[in-house]
């Protein structure tokens, strides 16, 4: 009997859980793919990946955290107002205009997790909801800030890398957070893959446990919120420089429970399901208010409730189960 | 000066005993069996609209119709619990958040079916629509009404969670849950019992506050922040922390409006946020 244990095996499963599949290629390309598939469709698929970034921020914090937040439109508002603020400076060029916005982001989302850091269960849920609407009061208030209730608007963003000028097809529009999507997601990727990530995932199955295993929960809260205010900083940012304005609307109550929606829907813990939710979210959107707009809540609340209650796992989880039904 | 600051504190109390009554139901199913239910604001508009169509298109009287609207809402909520909300006992807080989330917005866009986007109007009966004057202070008959009824209804519930049978068993789940299972009470039953009486309470007050704030189909969501403002300050399954956070609320957004009007709701979630960070579990709650 030998009590030497190999950390061969430790790091080459860590290796493993972190290795590209071939699907994961097919997904890209297929993304990449309705550039040319759905041209009339791009300001749409546009939103889809803004949204899909944004639900991956939350994914990041409740996915593989455990944390719930009701409040996560306070990172994506801030982000998208600190992007239009930068532009509306006269500072117009797009990608240093989202490191800008990510970073504004993030320095809040470190202030708040110290606060958040300490609470769990409800009290977690109401305070992230509190804090999100504290925000948006006070975006309606700081008119010289945020213009509040009319929003900002009337500010030009340059080419992106000096080539690439926005249309009106959202051609660029789409490549753009195509490109910054996708390599956002690639972080994140290797990030939750990594010895530290796995430390994430052991405080969301057992928190009393995490600390036995020589891991400082408050250190991960913080850094762990603080990146996922930074990614949700920058999807806002895409927002408010894709449109080209930004709306009180940024920070709303319906914009956290919608990405919360977008995650559960899509399946939360793969990265993959945050996005793959944004997709049928904003698409079903898009179609469900265009047949009425003043019912689409009826629907959203019907969606809600139908994941709850039938598809736990979410699409992912779905998909996973299926096969094993047939076999 | 002392006038006017009796009266604002009066309409601020008066607020509060509507918060109170709008909460008071989720404070207890919250404590008892730590569900989180959101939708309990779509059941105080619940209570509103069966106040304005007795009222309006039945022609019953105003005292006549806030029983039927705690009737309704409280049968309301009895077949919610026991289609759906008990499948989700078990279930971690975040699914039972997203269903009642659900539950809300699919009944925000009912309302707007039923009824329309825009305000509903009611006549009160004369007896409560004028002005009282008690020396030099003087406030309206309906706030005083509240104040009186909220009085009532507030030493009745006391009352009956100390001396009746159910109030013992309520109390009993509330703090020891696998204890009182085990004295062979059905605490399932008492569930659902206690969430149709809750549900009946915030159709009550739901009832009580179109004449006070109004009813639109976007009141569960705007009011949806105070009553989980008041339960969570107070407490899960604390009448009197309930009580004293619904009262401390009514008070201080009256205040502000009338002292800070710029701040707006701003400085309300401010305490909020600083008394949770101070004691998560609030002001009257234990160490779960």
């Amino acid at each position: 009997m030998t009590l030497a244990i190999s950390m061969a095996e430790p790091r080459s499963r860590i290796a493993a859980r972190g290795r590209w599949r071939w699907p994961e290629t097919v997904f890209w390309l297929a993304l990449a793919a309705c550039y040319v598939i759905f041209p009339g469709h791009l300001q749409l698929l546009a939103q889809v990946m803004i949204a899909g970034l944004f639900a991956l921020s939350l994914d990041l914090l409740l996915g593989f955290c455990g944390i719930a937040s009701m409040g996560h439109a306070a990172f994506f508002g801030i982000g998208a107002y600190a992007a239009a603020r930068l532009a509306l400076a006269g500072w117009s060029e797009p990608l240093t205009g989202l490191v800008f916005a990510g970073a504004v982001a993030g320095l809040c989302g470190f202030a708040c997790s110290f606060l958040i850091g300490r609470l769990r269960s409800i009290a977690l849920l109401m305070v992230t909801m509190a804090i999100g609407l504290l925000l948006h009061e006070a975006a309606n208030r700081l008119t010289w800030l945020t213009g509040g209730d009319d929003g900002l608007s009337g500010y030009d963003v340059a080419p992106v890398l000096g080539l690439f000028r926005f249309d009106l097809y959202g051609r660029t529009a789409f490549l753009y957070c195509l490109g910054v999507g996708f390599l956002v997601f690639l972080a994140l990727r290797r990030f939750v893959h990594s010895p530290f990530g796995l430390g994430l995932e052991a405080l969301r199955e057992n928190e009393r446990r995490v600390p036995a295993l020589g891991i400082a929960v408050q250190r991960q809260v913080a850094v762990v919120f603080t990146l996922s205010a930074v990614v949700a900083g920058i999807a806002g940012g895409l927002l408010a420089q894709v449109t080209q304005s930004v709306a009180l609307e940024v920070l709303s109550f319906e914009r956290s429970a919608g990405v919360l929606i977008m995650l559960v829907l899509g399946g939360a813990g793969h990265l993959y399901g945050a996005l793959i939710g944004a997709a049928v979210f904003i698409v079903a959107r898009d179609v469900l208010s265009g047949l009425d707009p003043v019912y689409w809540y009826f629907w959203l609340g019907l969606i809600l409730a139908a994941v709850v209650l039938i598809g736990r796992g979410g699409l992912l989880g779905l998909a996973r189960r299926l096969p094993g039904r047939f076999r | 000066m002392i006038a006017e600051l009796a009266e604002l504190g009066f309409n601020g109390l008066a607020y509060g005993i509507v918060l109170f009554f709008m909460a008071c139901g989720l404070s207890i199913t919250m404590g008892l069996m730590g569900f989180a239910n959101l939708a309990h604001g779509a059941t105080a508009m619940l209570g509103g609209y069966v106040l304005v169509v007795a009222m309006r298109d039945l022609g019953l009287p105003f005292l006549a119709s806030l029983p039927a609207a705690f009737a309704v809402a409280a049968i309301a909520g009895a077949l919610f619990e026991m289609t759906i909300c008990r499948r989700l006992h078990a279930a971690g807080e975040l699914d039972q958040v997203l269903l009642t989330i659900g539950v809300v917005f699919m009944a925000i866009a009912s309302a707007t079916f039923g009824f329309g986007a825009g305000q509903q109007a009611i006549v009160m009966p004369g007896y409560l629509t004028g002005r009282v004057a008690f020396g030099p202070i003087e406030v309206s008959a309906y706030r005083l009404f509240l104040l009186a009824l909220g009085a009532a209804i507030t030493i009745g519930l006391v009352t009956a969670l100390e001396r009746s049978r159910l109030g013992v068993r309520i109390r009993a789940a509330v703090d020891n849950r696998a204890m009182t299972t085990a004295c062979g009470i059905d605490v399932g039953r008492l569930f659902t019992v206690v969430f149709a009486l809750g549900s009946g309470l915030g159709g009550l007050g739901g009832a009580l506050s179109v004449n006070l704030v109004g009813l639109d189909p976007s009141f569960p969501l705007k009011y949806l922040v105070f009553i989980m403002i008041v339960v969570t300050v107070g407490g899960f399954g604390s009448m009197t922390g309930t009580l004293v956070a619904a009262l401390l609320l009514g008070l201080a957004d009256v205040a502000c409006k009338y002292f800070l009007p710029e701040a707006g709701a701003f400085a309300i979630f401010a305490v909020t946020a600083v008394v949770l960070y101070w004691r998560p579990q609030g002001l009257f709650g234990r160490l779960a």
